[in-house]
């Protein structure tokens, strides 16, 4: 499946891989993006994950995977992506083990991982021009320990560590334009809200070789505090009002795959999720709302 | 004097021929050579650098196959060389000090993986104040890893130790990974004649790693290294590692006395030199035993009944081998080189644990430190040790634990503060 054969709905996998029955929450935006990956990626593949909330996805003696699965540490899973790639292409040239029994390696880390402690792994490993692919989960903070703040999280945000009345003092770390000027193979960001998009992306990355960097938006209704049954709209919120810009780069270029030309107001997005309920109760905090505003009107003014 | 055996112009040449100055490190690295690993994630520091260095100049002269990767740190390189054991590779790494210790949370990690591969240790103290000479403060630290530990005095027996730590490690009642130490500067930096096996003796006595179980594959797939919920699992798991490390020392004893035959070289669990006579036996480890042997021949030669008792292996600890030797003894001295703030040296608290309740354990075993940061022991220190063990055997009271530091020394560092002082003084007036 070529990615230009991916261009309708009807075009996505209709296989579902991935098993049911996980113990994430109900409406996680990650792992509604992991099931669409999985689908494109297949079952020969072998995640290195490292702790997050998606470490529970492989609870002995279980696991929604019909592929390998190797949990590492929260600092060093692209490490360990480095030593089973490495060891794979040891048995293949050594013909120890057959070409159909190669594996695509596929990092997995939420953000807390991948914006803080398993940077320099990760930075390490792209390098090396490490032949893998990381799936970073992102929902804006350290979410399996009850979310406090990250290097992932939003402006403004309240989180368990930072609830005061301006919330989340810091700005969400650019993690795409970081990755990107290590030149890698590949680097997108993609939404399980935009599953076209996404599959498109996935599957593009399948067939490219060194590292190819993948940064999920994962809207968490425990974390962001909404119903779980709002995961899809805010998803697709966060990408019509422009907070989450759907992108990728290739050959050092940037290029938007989907350019909202009317944007809706920050304000719709904001305003479901109780981590900026400070921000409209007991009264409108207009200044923090319009300082949002005019960095997301900043970050695409500057897109071509 | 000694009179040496008549040889033949032929045994000389094949002397030559096998026998070659080595530092420790560049011994280490023929072990892995030998052991013809497949993959070698490294990371560079200092004592260590050496090892991986020479391995590296193999590999790109192709003298030797295998892949080497220099990694970002060493918690990354631990990660590495346990995902490629558990991918079904031979896996070599080597590190020092500070580095282990970044390392420290992996090496839990990976042998709970049960994924055996050998990392040499290059000991060096630990900081604060950061330093650069011995001890053994670093592997010590690593004692509750999981990691089994072999501890060498000689650089012969470093490159021994590293092709007999990967039968220990693959075998499959242990499937564990295994530490050879050897100390900074002493050994890793010091060219003793080694004696280098050839390579088809060698892959009779270890041939390629038969991975079984333990790989990543599209056919099979596997998870490795998951979760669990609650302490009955985490408990079956983590005894499971205890009791494979147990079957270490049955193991190690077959392993020996299978490398003993290829190569004519014993190397017991715990040596015995000239202990079985001893009235008092020197209990230490690593490369400052080997004062430690010239201590006791000069003892002897005084006609003093002293010996020595060197732990090679202590994960698994030998304890009733250990038990054997010490047995009747009237004292030891155990000699620590290494020190835990608020309680003293480790191997004497673990010998004396060990010991407890034994009808004929020692009556008097005293504690002393010494060798921090390369801190040479001298003779003089090992005569005075046995004096006060001497003492303590006709009064029957054990003394405190002492901190070995001469008059000397204590100058030598009143004279470092004397400037010290003087130069803040100067300096805080201007």
């Amino acid at each position: 499946m070529s990615e230009q054969r991916i261009k309708r709905m009807k075009d996505l996998p209709s296989t579902h891989l991935l098993g049911a029955g996980t113990p994430m929450c109900s409406g996680c935006g990650g792992l509604e993006a992991l099931h669409q990956i999985y689908d494109v990626l297949g079952e020969k593949t072998v995640f290195i994950n490292a702790a997050g909330c998606m470490t529970l996805l492989s609870v002995y003696p279980f696991t929604p995977f019909r592929g390998s699965w190797l949990y590492t540490a929260m600092a060093s899973a692209p490490a360990g992506a480095q030593g089973v790639r490495d060891a794979l292409d040891i048995l293949l040239q050594r013909e120890r083990i057959s070409q159909e029994d190669d594996l695509d390696v596929v990092v997995l880390t939420g953000d807390g991982s991948a914006y803080g402690m398993g940077m320099s792994a990760t930075s390490g490993a792209m390098d090396r021009k490490l032949d893998f692919l990381y799936i970073c989960y992102d929902n804006e903070g350290y979410g399996n320990t009850g979310q406090q703040y990250s290097s992932a999280t939003p402006h403004a945000a309240l989180t368990a560590t930072s609830g005061g009345s301006r919330g989340y003092p810091g700005f969400k770390k650019d993690l795409f334009a970081i990755w990107a000027a290590h030149s890698p193979a590949y680097v997108a960001t993609v939404i399980g809200s935009e599953p076209l998009d996404l599959a498109r992306k996935i599957e593009k990355a399948r067939q490219m070789q060194g590292p190819r960097m993948i940064i999920a938006l994962s809207p968490c209704p425990t974390g962001w505090q909404y119903d779980p049954k709002e995961s899809v709209n805010i998803g697709k919120l966060a990408v019509k009002t422009g907070v989450w810009p759907l992108k990728e780069f290739v050959d050092g270029k940037v290029v938007h795959t989907r350019i909202p030309r009317q944007r809706m107001p920050v304000e719709d997005y904001l305003q479901l999720q109780g981590r900026f309920s400070h921000l409209f109760k007991p009264e409108k905090n207009a200044s923090i709302i319009a300082e949002i505003q005019a960095r997301v009107d900043s970050y695409w003014d500057n897109v071509v | 004097m000694i009179l040496l055996r008549p040889t033949t112009l032929q045994q000389v040449q094949e002397k030559q021929m096998t026998e070659q100055l080595l530092t420790g490190n560049a011994a280490a690295a023929w072990g892995a050579r030998l052991a013809a690993v497949d993959y070698i994630p490294a990371f560079p520091i200092t004592p260590q650098t050496e090892i991986i260095e020479t391995l590296g100049g193999w590999i790109d002269g192709g003298k030797m196959d295998g892949r080497m990767v220099t990694l970002e740190s060493e918690h990354s390189m631990i990660t590495a060389a346990g995902a490629a054991a558990a991918t079904g590779v031979r896996v070599f790494s080597a590190t020092s000090s500070q580095g282990l210790l970044h390392a420290m949370e992996m090496l839990y990690t990976v042998a709970g993986w049960r994924a055996p591969f050998v990392l040499v240790n290059v000991s060096r103290g630990l900081s604060a104040p950061i330093t650069l000479g011995a001890d053994h403060s670093d592997i010590l630290a690593a004692r509750d890893s999981g990691f089994l530990q072999i501890h060498c005095a000689d650089c012969q027996e470093v490159l021994d130790s590293v092709l007999m730590a990967y039968r220990l490690a693959e075998d499959p009642a242990i499937r564990l990974p295994v530490l050879v130490n050897l100390d900074g500067f002493y050994l890793s930096f010091t060219r003793e004649p080694v004696s280098l096996p050839d390579q088809s003796t060698v892959a009779r006595f270890l041939p390629p790693f038969d991975a079984q179980n333990i790989h990543f594959t599209a056919s099979a797939p596997q998870s490795q290294a998951v979760a669990v919920l609650g302490g009955s699992p985490y408990s079956y798991f983590r005894y499971e590692s205890h009791l494979a490390a147990l079957n270490g020392i049955d193991v190690y004893q077959q392993v020996a006395t299978e490398f003993a035959k290829l190569f004519g070289r014993q190397w017991d669990a715990v040596e015995n030199y000239r202990a079985d006579d001893a009235e008092i036996v020197f209990y230490m480890m690593g490369s400052f035993a080997t004062k430690a042997k010239e201590a006791v021949d000069r003892l002897r030669e005084a006609g003093q009944q002293i010996g020595l008792v060197r732990p090679r292996l202590l994960r698994p600890f030998p304890a009733e081998i250990v038990a054997g030797l010490l047995a009747g003894k009237q004292g030891v001295i155990v000699i620590d080189q290494n020190l835990s703030m608020g309680q003293g040296g480790v191997l004497h608290t673990e010998l004396t644990s060990s010991l407890y309740g034994k009808p004929e354990a020692p009556g008097i075993i005293i504690s002393f430190i010494g060798g921090l940061g390369g801190r040479d022991i001298s003779a003089e220190e090992f005569y005075e040790m046995v004096s006060i063990t001497r003492k303590a055997i006709a009064s029957g009271d054990t003394p405190k634990p002492r901190l070995l530091y001469t008059d000397t020394e204590l100058r030598e560092v009143r004279k470092l503060q004397a400037i010290a002082m003087v130069e803040q003084e100067e300096t805080s007036h201007e």
